[in-house]
């Protein structure tokens, strides 16, 4: 239920004209700890800025950073754009499919991650790097990618 | 303004500004080839088919969103453009299920054509065809993605035509598809089944739910008796599935042919619709003297009434409780036609040939089903009738042409009119004005509410009242009237809305192409055929009075209520179908 | 190295209006909203011989010269700041160095064309720049810069922040309006091109961040000081992005003239581990990558041009002969295929046939005719695509078939010299 006031309140603020699809949508995945968009969610939307669902849906499915399938907590994006790749970035990956125990593309059990290959976020002069929801981490190694690993399990806890 | 010179192929050609190089080459007999553009659609510039050599430019230019410049030298037949064109169209069928043989547009399938005329002879590259699985979830339409092509047009029609927004795109690049909302069933979705999609996809991505085989099981069935009914706008477009001219009346050789494959009787729907109009003209008369809502709207489109039920279920109170005359057939057929002809109704299979996908789940609505069986139990279309003609082998332009049988096959030429847009309107003028007059109608003709336009409007004067009518078809076009109605601003009496562009005409299930040029010539052919009708107006129409006078005894009587009018659903909340 | 464009950023706080005043912040706007006619202000930039920064080059004052002449009452101005081209982020260090330098520019270009209103379309993935950015329209907002009768002039003007959410081909322009009107990133066919027909179906102006940047400077110290900046076709300075494998990756003001050899090993501390160069791609993911025997090109729109390539965003990737070209085209052409927004059919259902073809290459089972498919459809795309997207996916593709042609024929003889591709069955590089 705090979702559907969640939802209404951010489309009453962010505005209901079509035109604000986009910025609602960021905005009521980042509402979800599950970064996604739900479907209960993607009705709201709907309805409020008076689309066909099946556009609401064709937009949110367009958009790279946005998701209407769940995510973990934390979505870890491996850049795999041509400067972080001439940095290792395929290495960078692995590493974490190891510490996480998932590929590319899945979500870990307990829900706290997900791990998927993105385009550039201009993180290049600290390649290879990867962002985490808001948060670039830079100039990684194999070592340093368990250790944030690591550290992102403790500070769920 | 001044007119652009440009040479096209070493021709010089003067065209008006703001032409498009393909309109200018189709000015000199070049005819450039396309997919995805529609003449009766926005120009798209995606399927890159159309690509042509302009001198000096880099790269190639799609021809059909590309306007001309004086000047211009354009090139559209060279072997660096053919080749071009060939690996465009590779790379298309390299994403395309080709399993022409079994597809229900082999023979009719642009795409095929286009591979057939850029001399496609090796499709190359691997296939990277995605196994999706093929949408049957609903009575009316499927949806099978290993065809489509990504030319959009469906999306364009669903959204922008019809304001439904059923599907749309889905994902980008090459996942990018065309789907409805979490690529669910379109039985899922707001979809009002009005077959729209179906008659612009220029491949076999998108089709009618085929129900022959049920018919052909029917007719060799000892124990049942089977009767059918010809739909107004199915017997002015049949004859285009067998190369005769767009608007050939083909009423007699479908009778004809029906006969010969054995139904037991070759009814018509224009008999309920005569029907229609007597019950639906006196509704709306105790509309006007009791106060009831008005405007009123009609109820005859399956596509219209899914439509107001998802999107403006506040206002079901204004439809006309009238079934569809496909309904009322059917409602008769296992009433008074089978105590006449003591049969029981469980035995008789009542088919309808109708021009329309959305009357395949008509059928099927709960409100339909009386007793143990539907009012209607098998619903095919126009195409599904050139089917079944194609598949008896019986040359169809060969038949000597018959009459229907009696008596639910005799009917006025205000009943043919259903079949094209402001038809309904029309017809029941005719009846109302006599009726409560007690005149003759001398101008029966209703001109201005003839046409293609989507949206008509008249003021008739009938006895004291002036009557104000309004006819859209299309659903967009409705829908503007809808909110008119919302905010208490449509000062009409009556309405009649018909889902698709152009009415029945242009319905869902009828012969591909189905442009806007075919339909008008089409409408031209219904008003032919009310010509040539020796009665014209339906309250005339003696079978209809002598239902009356056996059977009925009153329009909006007590059987009438029970057989002939019904109820709607607010859909808004769930949007699922109800099935068995 | 030079300072002309980025001199505020690291220099100033970038929400601080006051030091953003006091090192002549505003200046420009006020030159123009007092002194100038809107058609003066057109000129300057037109005399400033300006080019835009966002890849395409095209001449700002020509293109605010289309949009000032469309009669519409209604017109809009876009700062284009979805910076997606892969090694690009120049932009970036503009957004957060000093956004109002690029608000101001934003304003004077809405003067000048006659809009009230603007957009800024800022990536997704630079949630910092967005935040920034709507501070600072409040500041503005609070001390009269942005609202009604700006500066008490017959000027008003507002401006909202829309962010981008994860799509490359939102950088093209028409796709960025499309984005903005809250529809998928899909291109518009052009012409009409936006300064005719753009957001809304209204003249629109669309500008890139660093174009925008020099607005300013260009009005309040005159397009005169601007000229002395640069070679003779190419005025003023330009942010380069350089990444890869080079020691000093980061972004840097250069002068035009400027050779690239200059760049890498001067201004870059040239490659990491004294390795050799391959080849370098200027210009992001969608540029050409040419082989050290074209690193004395100089920084020049025009000597570019005479080589068929161009300086794009000014993004640099240096790569040291570590790469196996096939496994970097991979890389580059997947990009494409993700980014892709799949409306026209070459560019949709190009580049997975382009990868297909490479994956039998670098998995030992290529063929010359896989060379052809390769070439074959990189050509239609570059050719026949509805946007620039389409057509600039290829053109690394293009390059590196040209300047390495026998490293392909090496796959194809079942060799990879660099050892990346191990066709003896252990190749778990490409992964």
């Amino acid at each position: 239920m705090d979702l559907e006031n969640n939802t209404m309140e951010a489309i009453e603020k962010i505005g209901n004209t079509p035109d604000k699809l986009i910025e609602v949508l960021i905005q009521c995945q980042s509402l979800n700890q599950q970064n996604y968009i739900t479907e209960e969610q993607l009705n709201l939307i709907s309805k409020g800025l008076n689309i066909p669902l099946s556009k609401a849906y064709g937009v949110a499915s367009f958009y790279s950073m946005l998701s209407t399938s769940k995510k973990g907590k934390y979505v870890i994006q491996v850049c795999n754009s041509g400067p972080c790749y001439v940095n290792n970035s395929k290495t960078i990956a692995k590493a974490f499919q190891d510490a996480l125990g998932i590929s590319l593309g899945e979500v870990t059990a307990d829900g706290l991650f997900s791990l998927e290959y993105t385009s550039c976020f201009g993180g290049c002069q600290i390649a290879p790097a990867v962002k985490i929801n808001d948060m670039v981490y830079g100039n990684l190694t194999e070592e340093k990618v368990w250790q944030l690993v690591d550290s992102l399990r403790k500070e769920a806890v | 303004m001044d007119k652009i010179s440009i040479i096209i192929d070493g021709k010089k050609v003067s065209v008006p500004p703001d032409t498009t190089i393909l309109e200018a080459a189709r000015k000199t007999q070049i005819n450039i080839p396309t997919l995805c553009y529609h003449p009766d659609q926005n120009v798209k510039g995606n399927c890159r088919v159309c690509i042509v050599e302009i001198a000096g430019a880099n790269g190639f230019a799609a021809a059909c969103c590309t306007t001309v410049k004086e000047g211009m030298e354009i090139k559209t037949n060279t072997i660096r453009i053919r080749e071009a064109r060939q690996m465009v169209l590779n790379l298309i069928l390299a994403n395309h299920n080709s399993q022409c043989l079994s597809c229900k547009r082999n023979g009719n399938c642009e795409l095929q054509t286009l591979s057939q005329e850029l001399n496609i002879e090796e499709e190359f590259l691997d296939k990277v065809v995605d196994l999706l699985p093929i949408d049957q979830s609903n009575f009316s339409i499927v949806r099978d993605q290993t065809k489509c092509i990504k030319c959009g047009r469906c999306i364009e029609v669903c959204n922008d035509v019809q304001g439904v927004g059923a599907i749309y795109n889905v994902n980008r690049s090459c996942d990018m598809k065309i789907a409805p909302a979490y690529e669910k069933g379109l039985s899922e979705v707001p979809c009002v089944y009005c077959g729209q999609c179906i008659n612009v996809c220029p491949v076999g991505a998108i089709y009618e739910k085929e129900d022959t085989k049920e018919v052909w099981r029917a007719l060799e069935d000892p124990n049942k008796h089977v009767v059918v009914q010809i739909a107004p706008a199915v017997r002015v477009v049949l004859g285009e599935e067998f190369g005769m001219e767009t608007g050939s009346i083909v009423t007699g050789k479908i009778v004809s042919f029906l006969k010969r494959i054995g139904f037991d009787k070759v009814f018509d729907t224009n008999f309920t619709a005569d029907l229609t109009i007597i019950e639906e003209g006196n509704e709306l008369l105790h509309r006007i003297k009791s106060g009831g809502k008005l405007p009123m709207l009609t109820s005859c489109s399956p596509g219209w009434i899914r439509y107001i039920e998802f999107f403006y279920p506040e206002l079901l109170q204004h439809l006309s409780t009238c079934k569809s005359p496909q309904q009322m057939f059917g409602a008769l057929v296992k009433s008074y036609y089978a105590e006449k002809m003591g049969l029981k109704p469980e035995d008789i299979v009542v088919v309808s040939i109708m021009p329309c996908t959305a009357k395949k789940t008509e059928a099927k609505r709960e409100e339909m089903h009386l007793n143990d069986y539907y009012d209607v139990d098998i619903v095919i279309t126009t195409r599904e009738l050139a089917k079944m003609v194609r598949e008896s082998r019986i040359q169809l332009r060969e038949l000597e042409e018959e009459d229907f049988d009696v008596p639910l096959g005799l009917s006025t030429g205000a009943a043919a009119v259903f079949g094209a847009t402001g038809g309904v309107m029309e017809a029941a003028l005719r009846t109302v004005y006599e009726v409560v007059t007690g005149d003759e109608l001398d101008k029966i003709d209703f001109k201005n509410l003839r046409g293609i336009a989507g949206f008509k409007e008249a003021t008739i004067p009938v006895g004291d009242l002036d009557v104000n009518v309004a006819v859209a078809n299309g659903l967009k076009n409705a829908k503007i009237l809808l909110d008119l109605i919302k905010e208490g601003k449509a000062n009409y009496h009556f309405i009649e809305i018909m889902c698709c562009p152009g009415g029945c005409i242009g319905g869902g299930g009828q012969p591909i192409p189905a442009t806007n040029s075919i339909k008008e010539k089409r409408i031209e052919a219904i008003y032919q055929v009310d010509l040539q009708s020796e009665l014209r107006k339906s309250h005339q129409n003696p079978a209809i009075k002598e239902l009356y006078e056996e059977f009925l005894i009153e329009p909006l009587g007590e059987k009438s209520h029970k057989l002939l009018h019904t109820h709607y659903i607010d859909r808004s909340k769930n949007n699922k179908d109800k099935r068995d | 190295m030079k300072s002309f464009v980025s001199k505020l950023c690291g220099k100033i706080m970038p929400l601080s209006l006051k030091e953003y005043r006091e090192h002549g912040g505003f200046l420009g706007l006020e030159k123009a909203l007092f002194y100038m006619s809107p058609q003066e202000v057109i000129d300057e930039i037109k005399e400033s011989r300006l080019r835009g920064r966002g890849g395409a080059s095209f001449p700002t004052g020509v293109k605010w010269q289309l949009v000032a002449a469309e009669g519409d009452e209604e017109k809009y101005v876009v700062c284009n700041a979805d910076e997606g081209e892969p090694g690009t982020f120049k932009d970036k260090a503009l957004l957060e160095g000093c956004p109002f330098q690029v608000i101001e520019g934003l304003m004077i270009s809405a003067y000048a064309v006659g809009a009230y209103k603007g957009y800024i379309y800022i990536r997704g993935e630079y949630p910092n720049s967005i935040d920034l950015f709507k501070k600072a329209i409040n500041i503005l907002k609070k001390e009269g810069y942005l609202g009604e009768n700006i500066l008490g002039q017959n000027f008003s003007f507002d401006i909202e922040v829309r962010s981008g959410a994860g799509a490359y081909v939102c950088g093209e322009e028409t796709a960025l309006i499309e984005s903005i009107e809250g529809n998928s990133g899909s291109s518009r066919f052009k012409p009409p091109y936006p300064p005719n027909c753009g957001l809304w179906g209204k003249p629109t102006l669309v500008n890139n961040v660093e174009t925008l940047a020099n607005i300013p400077l260009i009005i309040s110290q005159g397009a005169e000081e601007f000229l002395k900046l640069g070679t003779k076709g190419s005025k003023g300075t330009k942010l380069i992005s350089v990444s890869g494998n080079v020691v000093n990756k980061g972004v840097f003001e250069v002068e035009f003239g400027i050779s690239l050899r200059e760049i890498i090993y001067d201004i870059c501390g040239g490659l990491e581990g004294n390795k050799k160069l391959k080849f370098i791609q200027v210009g992001g993911s969608s540029g050409a990558c040419l082989p050290e025997l074209l690193l004395d090109l100089e920084l020049d729109f025009d000597e570019f041009k005479k080589h068929n390539i161009g300086i794009g965003s000014g993004a640099i990737l240096v790569v040291d002969d570590s790469c196996c070209i096939l496994d970097f085209m991979r890389v580059t052409t997947e990009f494409f295929k993700h980014e892709s927004c799949g409306k026209c059919t070459t560019c949709r259902e190009g580049n997975r046939h382009i990868i297909k073809a490479i994956d039998r290459m670098i998995y030992g089972s290529g063929t010359e005719r896989d060379m052809q498919i390769i070439k074959d459809i990189a050509t239609i795309m570059r050719d026949s695509s509805l946007c620039g997207l389409g057509q600039a996916a290829p053109i690394p593709v293009l390059s590196l078939l040209k300047h390495f042609k026998d490293e392909f024929q090496e796959h194809i003889n079942g060799y990879c010299s660099t050892g990346v591709c191990n066709f003896k069955g252990e190749g778990k590089s490409h992964g």
